[in-house]
Protein backbone atom coordinates (compact mmCIF):
# COMPACT_ATOMS: atom_id res chain seq x y z
CA UNK A 1 0.00 0.00 0.00
CA UNK A 2 2.47 2.35 1.12
CA UNK A 3 4.53 1.71 -2.50
CA UNK A 4 1.44 2.51 -4.17
CA UNK A 5 0.35 5.53 -2.30
CA UNK A 6 4.14 6.71 -2.54
CA UNK A 7 4.35 6.53 -6.40
CA UNK A 8 1.47 7.79 -6.81
CA UNK A 9 2.56 11.06 -4.79
CA UNK A 10 5.88 11.11 -6.91
CA UNK A 11 4.10 10.77 -10.67
CA UNK A 12 2.21 13.78 -9.71
CA UNK A 13 4.92 15.77 -8.76
CA UNK A 14 6.43 14.93 -12.01
CA UNK A 15 3.72 15.39 -14.37
CA UNK A 16 2.99 18.71 -12.72
CA UNK A 17 6.88 19.57 -13.64
CA UNK A 18 6.30 18.08 -17.04
CA UNK A 19 2.72 20.52 -17.76
CA UNK A 20 4.92 23.38 -16.38
CA UNK A 21 7.18 22.90 -19.03
CA UNK A 22 5.41 23.34 -22.14
CA UNK A 23 7.93 23.41 -24.47
CA UNK A 24 8.53 19.71 -23.48
CA UNK A 25 4.37 18.88 -24.17
CA UNK A 26 4.59 20.70 -27.70
CA UNK A 27 8.33 18.65 -28.60
CA UNK A 28 6.70 15.49 -26.59
CA UNK A 29 3.30 15.54 -29.09
CA UNK A 30 5.40 17.08 -32.13
CA UNK A 31 7.73 13.99 -32.25
CA UNK A 32 5.24 11.18 -33.61
CA UNK A 33 3.87 13.57 -35.74
CA UNK A 34 7.27 14.40 -37.75
CA UNK A 35 8.20 10.67 -37.51
CA UNK A 36 4.50 9.63 -39.58
CA UNK A 37 4.98 12.88 -41.80
CA UNK A 38 8.86 12.13 -42.67
CA UNK A 39 8.37 8.30 -43.27
CA UNK A 40 4.85 8.08 -44.59
CA UNK A 41 5.93 8.40 -48.61
CA UNK A 42 9.05 6.23 -48.19
CA UNK A 43 6.98 3.02 -46.93
CA UNK A 44 5.35 1.64 -49.41
CA UNK A 45 8.54 1.04 -51.43
CA UNK A 46 10.46 0.07 -48.90
CA UNK A 47 8.58 -2.35 -46.97
CA UNK A 48 7.36 -4.13 -49.96
CA UNK A 49 9.48 -7.06 -48.84
CA UNK A 50 7.79 -7.62 -45.81
CA UNK A 51 4.48 -7.84 -48.23
CA UNK A 52 2.78 -4.86 -48.26
CA UNK A 53 1.72 -4.01 -51.43
CA UNK A 54 -1.22 -1.35 -50.50
CA UNK A 55 -1.00 2.13 -48.46
CA UNK A 56 -2.78 0.62 -45.41
CA UNK A 57 -0.48 -2.54 -45.81
CA UNK A 58 2.52 -0.40 -45.42
CA UNK A 59 1.47 1.77 -42.30
CA UNK A 60 0.12 -1.94 -40.60
CA UNK A 61 3.31 -2.63 -40.82
CA UNK A 62 5.31 0.55 -40.00
CA UNK A 63 3.03 2.41 -37.38
CA UNK A 64 3.46 -0.95 -34.52
CA UNK A 65 7.09 -0.57 -35.32
CA UNK A 66 7.50 2.92 -34.85
CA UNK A 67 5.82 2.85 -31.99
CA UNK A 68 7.50 0.85 -30.37
CA UNK A 69 10.42 2.51 -31.52
CA UNK A 70 8.83 5.69 -29.85
CA UNK A 71 8.61 3.53 -26.52
CA UNK A 72 12.03 2.27 -26.80
CA UNK A 73 13.61 5.77 -27.71
CA UNK A 74 11.24 8.02 -25.33
CA UNK A 75 12.37 5.50 -22.50
CA UNK A 76 15.71 5.20 -22.83
CA UNK A 77 16.68 8.75 -22.52
CA UNK A 78 14.67 9.81 -19.65
CA UNK A 79 17.86 9.27 -17.59
CA UNK A 80 19.20 12.98 -18.60
CA UNK A 81 16.41 14.39 -16.28
CA UNK A 82 17.47 12.43 -13.72
CA UNK A 83 20.67 13.57 -13.75
CA UNK A 84 20.01 16.89 -13.00
CA UNK A 85 17.78 15.73 -9.48
CA UNK A 86 20.60 13.87 -8.90
CA UNK A 87 23.12 17.24 -8.65
CA UNK A 88 20.58 18.97 -7.04
CA UNK A 89 20.40 17.17 -4.41
CA UNK A 90 16.43 16.40 -4.83
CA UNK A 91 17.46 12.65 -5.10
CA UNK A 92 18.85 12.89 -1.84
CA UNK A 93 16.43 14.62 0.16
CA UNK A 94 14.20 12.50 -1.06
CA UNK A 95 16.44 9.10 0.28
CA UNK A 96 16.61 10.05 3.71
CA UNK A 97 13.30 10.56 4.09
CA UNK A 98 10.98 7.21 4.95
CA UNK A 99 9.28 7.46 1.01
CA UNK A 100 9.46 3.76 -0.38
CA UNK A 101 12.27 3.86 -2.97
CA UNK A 102 10.67 1.80 -5.46
CA UNK A 103 8.24 4.85 -5.33
CA UNK A 104 11.15 6.83 -6.32
CA UNK A 105 11.63 4.89 -9.45
CA UNK A 106 7.95 3.77 -10.21
CA UNK A 107 6.63 7.36 -9.73
CA UNK A 108 9.12 8.93 -12.17
CA UNK A 109 9.14 6.18 -14.80
CA UNK A 110 5.02 5.86 -14.84
CA UNK A 111 5.05 9.63 -15.82
CA UNK A 112 7.17 8.59 -18.87
CA UNK A 113 4.42 5.56 -19.53
CA UNK A 114 2.23 8.52 -19.85
CA UNK A 115 4.44 10.32 -21.76
CA UNK A 116 4.82 6.94 -24.61
CA UNK A 117 1.22 6.49 -24.03
CA UNK A 118 -0.16 9.99 -24.69
CA UNK A 119 2.22 9.89 -27.55
CA UNK A 120 0.68 6.80 -29.56
CA UNK A 121 -2.74 8.06 -28.73
CA UNK A 122 -1.89 11.12 -31.42
CA UNK A 123 -0.39 8.37 -33.56
CA UNK A 124 -3.64 6.95 -33.22
CA UNK A 125 -6.09 9.56 -33.83
CA UNK A 126 -3.74 10.69 -37.13
CA UNK A 127 -3.86 7.39 -38.16
CA UNK A 128 -7.94 7.28 -38.25
CA UNK A 129 -8.32 8.18 -41.69
CA UNK A 130 -5.96 5.57 -43.51
CA UNK A 131 -8.29 2.94 -41.82
CA UNK A 132 -6.11 1.58 -39.58
CA UNK A 133 -7.94 1.07 -36.87
CA UNK A 134 -10.29 -1.35 -36.58
CA UNK A 135 -10.53 -3.55 -33.46
CA UNK A 136 -10.35 -0.89 -30.20
CA UNK A 137 -9.61 -3.98 -28.04
CA UNK A 138 -6.40 -4.77 -30.20
CA UNK A 139 -5.08 -0.91 -30.28
CA UNK A 140 -5.21 -1.02 -26.06
CA UNK A 141 -3.59 -4.25 -25.89
CA UNK A 142 -1.18 -2.68 -28.63
CA UNK A 143 -1.34 0.10 -25.41
CA UNK A 144 -0.46 -2.60 -22.73
CA UNK A 145 2.58 -4.28 -24.54
CA UNK A 146 3.88 -0.58 -25.32
CA UNK A 147 3.30 0.75 -21.52
CA UNK A 148 5.47 -2.09 -20.34
CA UNK A 149 8.42 -1.34 -22.87
CA UNK A 150 8.03 2.14 -22.15
CA UNK A 151 8.56 1.54 -18.50
CA UNK A 152 11.63 -1.23 -18.77
CA UNK A 153 13.06 1.47 -20.98
CA UNK A 154 13.10 4.09 -18.74
CA UNK A 155 13.88 1.99 -15.39
CA UNK A 156 16.60 0.88 -17.48
CA UNK A 157 17.94 4.50 -18.39
CA UNK A 158 17.49 5.04 -14.33
CA UNK A 159 19.43 2.67 -13.88
CA UNK A 160 22.14 3.78 -16.36
CA UNK A 161 21.70 7.43 -15.20
CA UNK A 162 22.90 6.76 -11.84
CA UNK A 163 25.92 4.00 -12.28
CA UNK A 164 27.11 6.69 -14.55
CA UNK A 165 26.32 10.22 -13.42
CA UNK A 166 27.69 11.67 -15.83
CA UNK A 167 25.50 13.39 -19.41
CA UNK A 168 28.06 12.67 -21.80
CA UNK A 169 29.18 8.73 -20.74
CA UNK A 170 24.93 8.63 -20.58
CA UNK A 171 24.64 9.99 -24.01
CA UNK A 172 26.91 7.46 -25.25
CA UNK A 173 25.90 4.33 -23.34
CA UNK A 174 22.37 5.02 -24.42
CA UNK A 175 23.38 5.65 -28.10
CA UNK A 176 24.71 1.95 -27.93
CA UNK A 177 22.33 0.48 -26.29
CA UNK A 178 18.87 2.51 -28.04
CA UNK A 179 20.67 1.82 -31.80
CA UNK A 180 20.84 -1.91 -31.63
CA UNK A 181 18.05 -2.64 -29.83
CA UNK A 182 16.14 -0.66 -32.42
CA UNK A 183 17.53 -2.78 -34.87
CA UNK A 184 17.44 -5.97 -33.30
CA UNK A 185 13.47 -5.21 -32.58
CA UNK A 186 13.14 -4.69 -36.34
CA UNK A 187 11.16 -1.32 -35.73
CA UNK A 188 12.07 0.89 -38.27
CA UNK A 189 13.63 -1.20 -40.69
CA UNK A 190 12.02 -4.90 -41.33
CA UNK A 191 14.26 -7.70 -40.07
CA UNK A 192 12.94 -9.63 -43.03
CA UNK A 193 16.39 -8.16 -44.57
CA UNK A 194 18.69 -9.05 -42.11
CA UNK A 195 21.04 -12.41 -42.07
CA UNK A 196 20.03 -15.18 -40.22
CA UNK A 197 22.30 -14.69 -37.47
CA UNK A 198 20.63 -11.06 -36.75
CA UNK A 199 17.35 -12.69 -37.01
CA UNK A 200 18.83 -15.77 -34.92
CA UNK A 201 19.63 -13.13 -32.00
CA UNK A 202 16.50 -10.67 -32.70
CA UNK A 203 14.97 -13.71 -31.84
CA UNK A 204 15.72 -13.76 -28.00
CA UNK A 205 15.12 -10.01 -28.65
CA UNK A 206 11.54 -8.64 -26.32
CA UNK A 207 11.14 -5.59 -27.85
CA UNK A 208 10.91 -7.24 -31.45
CA UNK A 209 8.05 -9.85 -29.67
CA UNK A 210 6.62 -6.84 -29.05
CA UNK A 211 6.88 -5.42 -32.56
CA UNK A 212 5.59 -8.84 -33.94
CA UNK A 213 3.41 -8.90 -31.72
CA UNK A 214 2.12 -5.23 -32.24
CA UNK A 215 1.90 -6.05 -36.00
CA UNK A 216 -0.23 -8.88 -35.61
CA UNK A 217 -2.34 -6.46 -33.77
CA UNK A 218 -2.75 -4.15 -36.34
CA UNK A 219 -3.33 -7.21 -38.56
CA UNK A 220 -6.24 -8.06 -36.59
CA UNK A 221 -4.75 -11.24 -35.01
CA UNK A 222 -5.15 -10.89 -31.27
CA UNK A 223 -4.47 -14.80 -31.17
CA UNK A 224 -1.14 -14.23 -32.58
CA UNK A 225 1.52 -16.43 -30.26
CA UNK A 226 3.67 -13.07 -30.76
CA UNK A 227 1.09 -10.84 -28.52
CA UNK A 228 0.48 -12.85 -25.42
CA UNK A 229 4.60 -13.76 -25.81
CA UNK A 230 5.42 -10.01 -26.02
CA UNK A 231 2.84 -9.28 -22.95
CA UNK A 232 4.76 -12.09 -20.92
CA UNK A 233 8.56 -11.32 -21.80
CA UNK A 234 7.75 -7.69 -21.49
CA UNK A 235 6.64 -7.95 -18.10
CA UNK A 236 9.53 -10.32 -17.47
CA UNK A 237 11.78 -7.51 -18.63
CA UNK A 238 9.85 -4.78 -16.60
CA UNK A 239 10.42 -6.72 -13.17
CA UNK A 240 13.81 -7.56 -13.94
CA UNK A 241 14.55 -3.43 -14.90
CA UNK A 242 12.84 -2.00 -12.04
CA UNK A 243 14.36 -4.88 -9.30
CA UNK A 244 18.16 -3.74 -10.47
CA UNK A 245 17.04 0.38 -11.09
CA UNK A 246 14.89 0.72 -7.76
CA UNK A 247 18.14 -1.12 -5.98
CA UNK A 248 20.04 1.91 -7.06
CA UNK A 249 17.92 4.08 -6.03
CA UNK A 250 17.86 2.59 -2.51
CA UNK A 251 21.77 3.05 -2.12
CA UNK A 252 22.49 5.50 -5.02
CA UNK A 253 25.59 7.34 -3.75
CA UNK A 254 25.59 10.86 -4.47
CA UNK B 1 20.85 11.75 21.30
CA UNK B 2 23.41 10.43 18.69
CA UNK B 3 26.04 7.91 19.88
CA UNK B 4 28.50 6.31 17.40
CA UNK B 5 31.80 4.01 18.48
CA UNK B 6 34.35 3.29 15.66
CA UNK B 7 32.45 4.97 12.94
CA UNK B 8 34.30 3.94 9.84
CA UNK B 9 34.17 4.24 5.99
CA UNK B 10 36.49 4.11 3.01
CA UNK B 11 36.14 4.20 -0.87
CA UNK B 12 37.75 2.47 -3.67
CA UNK B 13 39.15 4.82 -6.26
CA UNK B 14 40.91 3.51 -9.65
CA UNK B 15 43.92 5.44 -10.62
CA UNK B 16 46.06 4.07 -13.14
CA UNK B 17 44.06 0.62 -12.92
CA UNK B 18 45.31 0.32 -9.28
CA UNK B 19 42.45 0.01 -7.22
CA UNK B 20 43.26 2.09 -3.88
CA UNK B 21 41.08 2.15 -0.66
CA UNK B 22 40.77 5.76 0.71
CA UNK B 23 40.27 6.08 4.47
CA UNK B 24 37.00 8.62 4.64
CA UNK B 25 36.27 8.18 7.81
CA UNK B 26 38.89 6.28 10.34
CA UNK B 27 36.64 5.26 13.75
CA UNK B 28 34.88 8.32 14.82
CA UNK B 29 33.59 8.14 18.52
CA UNK B 30 30.52 10.62 19.02
CA UNK B 31 28.23 11.64 22.05
CA UNK B 32 25.85 14.04 21.74
CA UNK B 33 23.41 15.22 24.24
CA UNK B 34 19.40 16.21 23.16
CA UNK B 35 19.30 19.71 22.91
CA UNK B 36 22.59 20.60 21.74
CA UNK B 37 24.14 21.96 18.83
CA UNK B 38 26.82 19.97 17.89
CA UNK B 39 29.92 21.51 15.12
CA UNK B 40 32.11 19.28 13.35
CA UNK B 41 34.97 21.46 12.64
CA UNK B 42 37.48 20.60 10.38
CA UNK B 43 38.89 21.28 6.57
CA UNK B 44 37.42 20.02 3.16
CA UNK B 45 38.32 16.41 2.54
CA UNK B 46 38.50 15.67 6.46
CA UNK B 47 35.65 13.43 6.45
CA UNK B 48 32.84 15.41 7.80
CA UNK B 49 30.12 15.23 4.99
CA UNK B 50 30.72 11.57 4.91
CA UNK B 51 30.36 10.95 8.78
CA UNK B 52 27.23 12.98 8.28
CA UNK B 53 26.17 11.22 4.60
CA UNK B 54 26.32 7.87 6.96
CA UNK B 55 24.48 9.26 10.09
CA UNK B 56 21.71 10.08 7.45
CA UNK B 57 21.32 6.89 6.18
CA UNK B 58 22.27 8.07 2.82
CA UNK B 59 25.47 5.79 2.59
CA UNK B 60 26.34 2.00 4.59
CA UNK B 61 28.56 2.43 7.43
CA UNK B 62 31.45 0.25 6.92
CA UNK B 63 32.31 -0.19 10.41
CA UNK B 64 31.45 0.59 13.91
CA UNK B 65 28.16 1.23 15.36
CA UNK B 66 25.58 4.13 15.78
CA UNK B 67 22.29 4.74 17.71
CA UNK B 68 20.35 7.87 16.81
CA UNK B 69 17.74 9.25 18.82
CA UNK B 70 17.42 4.87 20.03
CA UNK B 71 17.52 3.46 16.99
CA UNK B 72 20.32 1.64 16.16
CA UNK B 73 21.62 2.84 12.84
CA UNK B 74 22.57 -0.57 10.87
CA UNK B 75 19.56 -1.84 12.03
CA UNK B 76 16.55 -0.08 12.16
CA UNK B 77 16.97 2.61 9.36
CA UNK B 78 13.49 3.37 9.14
CA UNK B 79 13.16 4.23 12.63
CA UNK B 80 16.35 6.87 12.26
CA UNK B 81 14.91 8.33 9.03
CA UNK B 82 12.04 9.25 10.79
CA UNK B 83 13.87 10.42 13.63
CA UNK B 84 16.18 13.07 11.93
CA UNK B 85 16.29 15.43 9.07
CA UNK B 86 18.82 16.33 6.42
CA UNK B 87 20.04 19.28 4.91
CA UNK B 88 22.85 19.07 2.48
CA UNK B 89 25.10 21.32 1.53
CA UNK B 90 23.40 22.09 -1.89
CA UNK B 91 19.97 21.69 -0.71
CA UNK B 92 17.70 20.26 -2.98
CA UNK B 93 14.53 21.93 -4.02
CA UNK B 94 13.11 21.89 -7.64
CA UNK B 95 13.40 25.01 -10.16
CA UNK B 96 10.13 24.86 -11.31
CA UNK B 97 8.33 24.37 -8.37
CA UNK B 98 6.88 26.49 -5.34
CA UNK B 99 8.37 26.23 -1.30
CA UNK B 100 4.91 25.71 -0.20
CA UNK B 101 4.55 22.44 -3.29
CA UNK B 102 8.45 21.26 -1.77
CA UNK B 103 7.22 21.45 1.48
CA UNK B 104 3.93 19.46 1.25
CA UNK B 105 5.70 17.05 -0.81
CA UNK B 106 8.37 16.45 1.88
CA UNK B 107 5.15 16.15 4.65
CA UNK B 108 3.52 13.49 2.38
CA UNK B 109 6.61 11.87 1.45
CA UNK B 110 7.11 11.26 5.36
CA UNK B 111 3.38 9.34 5.36
CA UNK B 112 1.39 12.64 6.28
CA UNK B 113 -2.29 13.00 4.56
CA UNK B 114 -2.58 15.69 2.71
CA UNK B 115 -4.67 17.98 4.64
CA UNK B 116 -1.97 17.49 7.32
CA UNK B 117 1.23 18.38 4.98
CA UNK B 118 -0.98 21.33 3.99
CA UNK B 119 -1.23 22.86 7.43
CA UNK B 120 2.64 21.93 8.17
CA UNK B 121 3.50 23.73 5.55
CA UNK B 122 1.32 26.47 6.53
CA UNK B 123 3.33 26.77 9.76
CA UNK B 124 6.84 26.12 8.48
CA UNK B 125 6.24 29.34 6.16
CA UNK B 126 4.97 31.31 8.78
CA UNK B 127 8.08 30.27 11.33
CA UNK B 128 11.01 30.61 8.63
CA UNK B 129 9.51 33.87 7.09
CA UNK B 130 9.16 32.66 4.06
CA UNK B 131 5.79 33.96 3.25
CA UNK B 132 6.78 36.81 1.11
CA UNK B 133 7.95 34.30 -1.51
CA UNK B 134 6.22 31.30 -0.79
CA UNK B 135 4.42 30.82 -3.75
CA UNK B 136 6.84 31.60 -6.27
CA UNK B 137 9.20 28.90 -8.18
CA UNK B 138 12.28 28.10 -6.48
CA UNK B 139 14.61 29.40 -9.05
CA UNK B 140 13.65 32.92 -8.44
CA UNK B 141 15.03 32.61 -4.82
CA UNK B 142 18.21 34.62 -2.98
CA UNK B 143 20.73 32.47 -1.65
CA UNK B 144 19.27 32.90 1.53
CA UNK B 145 15.63 32.47 0.97
CA UNK B 146 16.83 29.06 -1.04
CA UNK B 147 18.30 28.04 2.57
CA UNK B 148 15.56 28.62 4.85
CA UNK B 149 13.51 26.67 2.28
CA UNK B 150 15.72 24.29 2.64
CA UNK B 151 15.82 23.78 6.80
CA UNK B 152 12.37 24.18 6.63
CA UNK B 153 11.89 20.84 4.17
CA UNK B 154 14.18 19.53 6.88
CA UNK B 155 12.02 19.75 10.05
CA UNK B 156 8.67 19.25 8.42
CA UNK B 157 8.36 15.85 10.13
CA UNK B 158 9.28 17.14 13.31
CA UNK B 159 13.08 15.34 13.76
CA UNK B 160 14.49 15.02 17.17
CA UNK B 161 17.52 15.75 15.12
CA UNK B 162 18.48 17.61 12.55
CA UNK B 163 21.56 17.38 9.77
CA UNK B 164 22.93 20.28 8.79
CA UNK B 165 25.55 20.34 6.16
CA UNK B 166 27.95 23.53 5.60
CA UNK B 167 24.45 25.30 6.31
CA UNK B 168 26.12 29.17 6.12
CA UNK B 169 28.49 28.21 3.04
CA UNK B 170 28.01 30.74 0.16
CA UNK B 171 25.96 32.95 2.47
CA UNK B 172 26.29 36.64 2.86
CA UNK B 173 26.75 37.68 6.21
CA UNK B 174 23.68 39.13 6.95
CA UNK B 175 21.62 35.99 6.14
CA UNK B 176 24.92 34.34 7.87
CA UNK B 177 23.90 35.45 11.06
CA UNK B 178 20.19 35.05 10.21
CA UNK B 179 20.65 31.37 9.86
CA UNK B 180 22.71 31.25 13.09
CA UNK B 181 19.41 32.81 14.66
CA UNK B 182 17.63 29.61 13.05
CA UNK B 183 19.29 27.24 14.21
CA UNK B 184 19.57 28.38 17.59
CA UNK B 185 15.87 28.62 17.78
CA UNK B 186 15.61 24.83 16.79
CA UNK B 187 17.58 23.97 20.01
CA UNK B 188 15.50 26.31 22.15
CA UNK B 189 12.33 24.33 20.51
CA UNK B 190 14.63 21.14 22.25
CA UNK B 191 16.20 20.03 18.58
CA UNK B 192 19.93 18.40 18.80
CA UNK B 193 21.20 20.19 16.15
CA UNK B 194 24.13 18.52 14.59
CA UNK B 195 26.40 20.72 12.01
CA UNK B 196 29.26 20.38 9.38
CA UNK B 197 31.52 23.33 9.28
CA UNK B 198 35.12 24.86 8.28
CA UNK B 199 34.13 28.18 9.81
CA UNK B 200 36.47 28.77 13.18
CA UNK B 201 34.01 31.61 13.93
CA UNK B 202 30.78 29.16 13.24
CA UNK B 203 31.83 26.74 15.48
CA UNK B 204 32.80 29.00 18.09
CA UNK B 205 30.12 31.48 18.16
CA UNK B 206 27.03 28.82 17.28
CA UNK B 207 27.76 25.51 18.71
CA UNK B 208 27.49 24.64 22.53
CA UNK B 209 30.26 21.64 21.68
CA UNK B 210 32.75 20.77 19.11
CA UNK B 211 34.58 17.56 17.69
CA UNK B 212 37.59 18.94 15.50
CA UNK B 213 37.98 16.39 12.90
CA UNK B 214 41.22 16.59 10.41
CA UNK B 215 42.21 13.12 8.00
CA UNK B 216 38.71 11.04 9.41
CA UNK B 217 39.67 11.50 12.61
CA UNK B 218 38.46 13.69 15.94
CA UNK B 219 41.69 15.53 16.98
CA UNK B 220 39.53 17.31 19.69
CA UNK B 221 36.21 17.42 21.58
CA UNK B 222 34.56 19.99 23.48
CA UNK B 223 33.32 23.42 24.43
CA UNK B 224 34.75 26.04 22.20
CA UNK B 225 36.16 27.82 26.08
CA UNK B 226 37.26 24.17 27.06
CA UNK B 227 39.26 23.46 23.61
CA UNK B 228 40.75 27.20 23.87
CA UNK B 229 41.38 26.73 27.89
CA UNK B 230 43.36 23.43 26.81
CA UNK B 231 45.79 25.03 24.29
CA UNK B 232 46.53 27.01 27.56
CA UNK B 233 47.52 30.99 28.13
CA UNK B 234 48.01 33.69 25.54
CA UNK B 235 49.27 35.49 22.88
CA UNK B 236 51.47 38.32 23.17
CA UNK B 237 52.77 39.63 19.80
CA UNK B 238 55.03 42.52 20.08
CA UNK B 239 56.91 44.63 17.29
CA UNK B 240 60.01 45.56 17.86
CA UNK B 241 61.19 46.91 14.33
CA UNK B 242 65.04 45.36 13.33
CA UNK B 243 65.68 44.61 17.08
CA UNK B 244 63.25 41.05 17.37
CA UNK B 245 66.16 39.46 17.59
CA UNK B 246 67.63 41.23 20.24
CA UNK B 247 64.30 41.04 22.11
CA UNK B 248 63.90 37.19 21.77
CA UNK B 249 67.12 36.85 23.38
CA UNK B 250 66.32 38.88 26.33
CA UNK B 251 62.74 37.88 27.17
CA UNK B 252 63.28 34.27 26.08
CA UNK B 253 64.70 33.22 29.80
CA UNK B 254 62.15 35.52 31.65
CA UNK B 255 59.88 33.26 33.85
CA UNK B 256 57.09 34.69 32.81
CA UNK B 257 57.25 33.49 28.85
CA UNK B 258 56.46 30.30 27.94
CA UNK B 259 57.85 30.62 24.53
CA UNK B 260 59.51 33.26 22.31
CA UNK B 261 59.28 32.59 18.72
CA UNK B 262 60.54 35.49 15.90
CA UNK B 263 58.27 34.94 12.70
CA UNK B 264 59.28 35.59 9.49
CA UNK B 265 57.59 39.25 9.26
CA UNK B 266 60.02 40.47 12.14
CA UNK B 267 57.24 40.16 14.54
CA UNK B 268 58.03 38.51 17.83
CA UNK B 269 55.24 35.82 19.35
CA UNK B 270 55.30 35.01 22.97
CA UNK B 271 53.73 32.47 24.54
CA UNK B 272 52.16 33.62 28.16
CA UNK B 273 50.08 31.98 30.65
CA UNK B 274 48.35 34.81 31.45
CA UNK B 275 48.58 37.66 28.90
CA UNK B 276 47.06 40.37 31.26
CA UNK B 277 49.90 40.35 33.60
CA UNK B 278 52.81 39.79 31.08
CA UNK B 279 52.44 42.63 29.17
CA UNK B 280 53.49 45.31 31.64
CA UNK B 281 56.77 42.51 32.45
CA UNK B 282 57.31 42.51 29.18
CA UNK B 283 57.67 46.13 28.38
CA UNK B 284 59.83 46.34 31.53
CA UNK B 285 61.91 44.20 30.48
CA UNK B 286 62.40 45.70 26.87
CA UNK B 287 62.97 49.07 28.33
CA UNK B 288 65.23 47.75 30.61
CA UNK B 289 67.55 46.02 27.99
CA UNK B 290 66.99 49.03 25.58
CA UNK B 291 64.17 47.79 23.20
CA UNK B 292 62.18 50.30 22.06
CA UNK B 293 58.76 48.97 21.38
CA UNK B 294 56.37 50.32 18.71
CA UNK B 295 53.24 47.69 19.10
CA UNK B 296 52.11 44.95 21.30
CA UNK B 297 48.92 43.21 21.25
CA UNK B 298 47.21 40.08 22.89
CA UNK B 299 45.47 37.52 21.26
CA UNK B 300 43.55 35.08 23.20
CA UNK B 301 44.04 31.65 21.46
CA UNK B 302 41.25 30.72 18.85
CA UNK B 303 40.01 27.63 17.48
CA UNK B 304 42.34 28.17 14.85
CA UNK B 305 45.17 27.93 17.57
CA UNK B 306 43.40 24.76 18.39
CA UNK B 307 43.86 23.21 15.06
CA UNK B 308 46.89 24.27 14.73
CA UNK B 309 48.25 22.23 17.84
CA UNK B 310 46.37 19.63 17.11
CA UNK B 311 47.35 19.34 13.57
CA UNK B 312 50.65 21.37 13.26
CA UNK B 313 48.27 22.88 10.39
CA UNK B 314 45.83 26.12 10.46
CA UNK B 315 42.38 25.80 9.38
CA UNK B 316 43.21 29.01 7.59
CA UNK B 317 45.90 27.68 4.90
Amino acid sequence: MKVLRDTWLIFQRHILLMVRSPLWVFLGIAQPVVYLVLFAPLLKPALQSMGATSMLDAYRVYVPGMLVALAIGGGLYVGFGLLGDLANGVIERSRVTTVSRVALLLGRALRDVVTVVVQSLVITVLSLPFGLITNIGNILLGYAILALISLAAAAISYGIAIKVNNPNVLGQVINNVAQPLMLLSGTLLPLALAPLWLRTIADYNPFNWAVTGMRALYAGNPGDTHVWGSLVFCGAVVIAAVAWSASLFARSVK
Amino acid sequence: MIKTKGLKKSYKTRQKRKTTSVDAVKGIDLDVAEGEIFGFLGPNGAGKTTTLRMLATLIPVDEGEATIAGANLRTDQAQVRRSIGFVAQGGGTTDDVTAREELILQARMYGLSRTEAATRAEEAIAAFDLTEFADRKCKTYSGGQRRRVDIALGIIHRPKVLFLDEPTTGLDPQSRAHMWDEIRRLRANGMTVFITTHYLDEADALCDRIAIVDHGEIVAEGTPDELKREISGDVVTVGVGELSEKAAEVLKDQPFARGVEVRDDGELRLNVDAGDTAIPQIMRTLEGAGVPLSTIELHRPTLDDVFLTKTGRSLRD
